[in-house]
């Protein structure tokens, strides 16, 4: 089980130097590509005969302690029909803005678990229709609870954290397309339907 | 008849006089006769939110049966309840949640903190995570475990009911409604940073700090 993917010499022929490098972790082959070009491989993997990686198992991100490491964000691929994996990752320089091409329009599933890497890691994904914190709450200041740089118990005193969170509301999770009174809108009591109209939803900086 | 010494006790004498009047008499006091019924007809709302969820639905199935105590009914509406039972951790994303309920619940309210993360934060000394729910609400009573046994569940509430017996009308501080204020917050600011000090092993923990 230690072989490398089948996967990896067509890619080297297409994308070239696109592909910094590969490696073999526990019977699972790893491709390393350039960011810019990770979505135009993930495509390609998709849709090309002979790869069919048609189904996105997972996306998430890995910060090392090594301050000069760079951020990487990993797609955990699997074609369903050939029954082969394989795991795809990009290195986000820290100095640069945190950004990578979503792939939500390759698979939709993609929607939440990029949502998750965002609300985490503090990642953007260039493309993303709906890019808003999914774990925490929408109003939450405190940054990225995933970064190495995030003390466990968080930035502010606990008194300060139970301030914003009492301070949230807790219908303001939800998009119009969420609540499943969504269809029955016009329904509502004039207040209730002022209140979700105005949103009360925090904005993300 | 007094309300000098609250009943915390049943004791015959009590609970009936007989009246010579007519055997179809009874008399009794005020206090114990309404504690008695309030103590004996809790109506729980379960906010489960982990596995000490688990252990309450089994104290209330069969095998140990809630509806012994007078918790037949499960009200999942908070304004037909009469007891919170928070069983299991608070995150903060739902900190404005159990406040909510607990402001749409009427007066006469109790409220029982189920295992150590709903009493304490438990394991989970971290940003996510309600370290207590009294910083939220305030607690009658707490019941330690991780997470309690359906008996020690039952021994939560039968304290809760040993206390609603000592309870008297004469009280009027005893039904305030205690709101969140103006700073935001249920309990003054130093009190919610001091009941969420870290404790036990947790002191020790290795945390990066920037």
């Amino acid at each position: 089980m230690s072989s490398v993917s089948p996967s990896v010499a067509p890619l080297r022929a297409e994308f070239g130097a696109a592909v910094t490098h590969h490696l073999v972790s526990c019977g699972d082959t790893i491709v390393y590509v350039d960011r810019e070009r990770a979505h135009d491989v993930l495509a390609w993997l998709k849709d090309s005969p002979g790869q069919q990686f048609d189904y996105l198992t997972d996306i998430t991100a890995v910060e090392y302690r090594d301050p000069e490491r760079p951020l990487e964000v990993a797609w955990q691929l699997r074609s369903l029909a050939r029954k082969a994996d394989l795991r795809v990752k990009a290195e986000l320089n820290k100095r640069a803005p945190l950004e990578v091409r979503s792939v939500y329009d390759l698979w939709r599933g993609a929607d939440w678990l990029e949502r998750e890497v965002y609300d985490m890691f503090g990642i953007a994904f260039a493309g993303h229709p709906d890019l808003r914190r999914i774990l925490m709450w929408e109003t939450y200041s405190e940054g990225y609870p995933l970064r190495k740089d995030f003390p466990l118990r968080g930035h502010f005193s606990r008194a300060e954290q139970t301030r914003q969170a009492l301070a949230a509301n807790p219908e303001a999770h939800y998009s119009m397309e969420e609540l499943s009174i969504a269809e029955a809108f016009d329904e509502l009591p004039a207040e209730m339907r002022e209140r979700l109209a105005r949103g009360e939803r925090g904005f993300l900086t | 008849m007094g309300l000098t010494n609250p009943a915390t006790e049943y004791r015959d004498a009590e609970v009936a006089t007989v009246s010579s009047i007519s055997p179809n008499w009874v008399t009794t006091r005020l206090d114990f006769l309404t504690n008695w019924a309030r103590s004996n007809s809790l109506w729980p709302m379960p906010f489960g939110t982990a596995c000490c969820a688990i252990e309450y639905m089994a104290t209330a199935a069969s095998r140990f049966d809630l509806a012994r105590f007078g918790m037949e009914r499960q009200s999942f509406s908070p304004r037909q309840a009469d007891v919170l039972i928070c069983a299991g951790r608070l995150p903060f994303k739902l900190a404005p949640v159990i406040r909510r309920i607990w402001d749409q619940m009427p007066q006469p309210k109790w409220s029982i903190s189920m295992g150590a993360c709903a009493s304490s934060g438990g394991i989970f000394d971290n940003y996510a995570m309600v370290q207590g729910i009294d910083t939220i609400i305030p607690v009658d009573v707490y019941v330690p475990g991780c997470p309690p046994r359906p008996e020690g569940l039952i021994y939560g509430i039968r304290l809760l009911q040993k206390k609603i017996m000592g309870e008297s009308i004469d009280d009027d501080m005893l039904r305030d409604e205690q709101p969140v204020g103006p700073s935001g917050l249920f309990l003054a600011a130093d009190r919610v940073d001091e009941l969420s000090e870290p404790f036990g092993n947790s002191v020790h923990q290795t945390r990066s700090t920037s």
